[in-house]
């Protein structure tokens, strides 16, 4: 285990990305995830990696296209309005089944909305985002260790699957120092045999595309892109489970708010209520089962969020509806206080029987 | 006397262009520089999004398909991955002159080391004739049905004219493939800025003024007059850069 130091999320993801293998990063500059920048423009050149500050988001995340096709590790990173902008170039990363990682530090929206943190990019990062049928991988990290931790899973998610991951944080998440480990990690990158490495005349011309005019062979593509999406589902969700054993009240909430739930939890049981909370770590593939089965123990679920309700719907979703969902939460930069929540779940107690 | 072949890095695959069209010349003499320099091997072809769209069928090299306007942003990745390759775009004026506009200026801004085929032939062949960025003033196309009126949707994108005030372009060219002696032109300039890549010599970029027979309702013959006798006025053929040459402005 390496010496925990003190980072920022921001640096956090990009220390773990390098660790990770990553020698490309392209971005933009917006507000709140700039320290990813400023550390790879500092970091790149002395590892004779490539920082390149572009033109501007779409130009960013076609560079990243165009690192990714040749098979290497690449990234990027913004906040909301410039994920808005990448999701053309997103929407091609996944016809062209490349993988790369981005990363959302999210503020609040829509338009240019404000630059304090906010969930409310959760339906366009776990439903799509850009056009067509895709989807991504969506972590959802809670500490700056995680930050670090899932970046390098993501990467690691990215070129199993060659699919993007993409690292849902937000601008508290990116932010706040807090101690962290990152150790030298276990590289898994496997074979690329379809990467553009120039035929060197000996093997057949690779060829990085997602356009099929045929519609019987795009059909095809993505009923086999489905079938992989459905083994992610089968495989890679994750989740925490906290107090969950003898919960009657469970909150489900991910990010910065999930460890404000946590405090909340502590008080609702002193005062009598058995609260406990399931913290989805991975949003796409969203944790059904264990929230399936907490259905038939809880009596209410709440979900603790920065935005309008997006994260109800895959909770009603996952728990077919068994019990109500509440809603607890602020939106456009604002977080709830642990009071807000304790106050969300007396209620949930009172009224759901 | 030497035979005529097809060239190495043109694959078999019948090219889909329209009878008449002179991007079958184009990706020719694109694919005999690449021949003639021996980096059939080590070339990576950005197709873009236009009529040249499958140029990935035509090209027998690795090659990736970018988003509309986005080539020269995605040939920058593929560079910076690895500056051995040659990598270069192929792209339409409605690519490259109107929604990647930012992409190749920045592209050229950065003397990215890539060589672009930007090819102009005054509207939007695969959507099936509109008005392209350098659809001359006064032609008539799908939507500018009344001809371009310049008051109200603006003027004619010059692109090397513009591109030449940006210090990071190295070498730009404007040819026209009409008729032999603007072939053969055509095909030194190609060579010049695919050998200026070879040599690390940085953007590099040939225009080439092409027919839409198609769209222009034209046979491909009267096609071939109209560039003469109205595009190349408009669009002034020659080198507008050199930086590496003695006589050039720099």
């Amino acid at each position: 285990m390496s010496e925990k130091v003190l980072m920022k999320g921001n640096e956090a993801i990009a220390e773990a990305a390098i660790k990770a293998g990553c020698n490309f990063y392209f971005g933009y500059p917006i507000t709140p995830q700039t320290e990813v920048a400023a550390y790879m423009a500092k970091r790149m050149p002395k590892i004779g990696g490539t920082f390149l500050q572009a033109e501007s988001e779409i130009a960013a995340i076609n560079m990243v296209i165009g690192v990714a096709s040749t098979g290497k590790r690449v990234m990027t990173s913004s906040s909301s309005p410039g994920i808005s902008l990448k999701s053309e170039g997103i929407s091609y990363l996944a016809g062209c089944d490349l993988p790369a990682l981005v990363v959302n530090v999210q503020r609040g929206g829509p338009g240019l909305g404000g630059i304090q943190p906010s969930q409310s990019d959760y339906f366009q990062a776990t439903k799509g985002g850009g056009h067509g049928d895709y989807r991504n991988i969506v972590l959802a990290p809670s500490s700056v260790q995680e930050m670090a931790a899932l970046t390098v899973k993501g990467f690691n998610l990215a070129d199993k699957y060659r699919m993007v991951a993409m690292i849902l944080a937000d601008g508290t998440m990116g932010q706040m120092m807090e101690p962290v480990a990152i150790d030298d990690i276990e590289i898994e990158t496997g074979e690329k045999p379809w990467a553009l490495t120039g035929t060197e005349c000996r093997r057949p011309r690779n060829i990085v595309n997602s356009l099929y005019l045929k519609p019987d062979v795009l059909e095809q593509k993505n009923f086999e892109r489905f079938e992989k999406y459905k083994q992610i589902e089968e495989n890679e969700a994750l989740y925490e489970s906290y107090m969950m054993d003898d919960a009657d009240i469970c909150i489900v909430s991910f990010g910065i708010t999930a460890r404000i739930a946590k405090n909340a939890i502590a008080t609702a049981r002193a005062k009598g209520i058995k609260a406990g909370l399931i913290r989805p770590i991975t949003l796409w593939p969203f944790p059904k089962k264990p929230l399936l089965e907490a259905a038939d123990k809880c009596r209410a679920f709440i979900s603790v969020e920065l935005s309008m309700g997006q994260l109800v719907e895959d909770v009603e979703l996952a728990t077919r509806c068994k019990k109500p969902v509440y809603l607890c939460n602020r939106t456009g930069g604002m977080i709830p206080s642990p009071d807000e929540v304790v106050a969300a779940i007396e209620k949930a107690d009172k009224e759901a029987k | 006397m030497a035979e005529f072949h097809k060239p190495k890095a043109l694959t078999d695959a019948p090219l889909h262009y329209c009878p008449g069209c002179t991007h079958g010349i184009i990706h020719r003499l694109v694919a005999e520089a690449i021949d003639e320099l021996g980096i059939q091997g080590k070339s990576i072809c950005v197709a873009s999004v236009g009529c040249s769209v499958m140029a990935y069928d035509y090209f027998d090299v690795d090659c990736v398909q970018a988003a509309h306007g986005r080539a020269p942003a995605v040939a920058t990745g593929v560079k910076r991955s690895d500056p051995s390759k040659i990598v270069f775009t192929y792209q339409g004026d409605g690519d490259l002159a109107s929604i990647g506009t930012a992409e190749i200026v920045h592209a050229a801004a950065r003397r990215e080391n890539i060589t672009v085929i930007f090819v102009n032939n005054a509207i939007y062949g695969m959507t099936g004739g509109q008005m392209a960025p350098t659809t001359l003033p006064g032609m008539v196309t799908q939507t500018s049905p009344y001809g371009r009126d310049v008051t109200k949707v603006g003027f004619p994108m010059k692109m090397v004219e513009m591109l030449s005030q940006v210090d990071g372009a190295a070498y730009l060219e404007r040819v026209a493939v009409n008729n032999v002696a603007n072939v053969r032109k055509a095909k030194k300039a190609i060579l010049h800025a695919f050998t200026n890549q070879v040599e690390n010599k940085g953007f590099s970029l040939v225009e080439v003024i092409s027919s839409c027979p198609t769209n222009w309702g034209k046979s491909p013959a009267k096609a071939l007059e109209f560039i003469q006798t109205d595009m190349i006025p408009y669009y002034p053929l020659g080198v507008y850069k050199d930086i590496y040459d003695e006589g050039g402005n720099q």
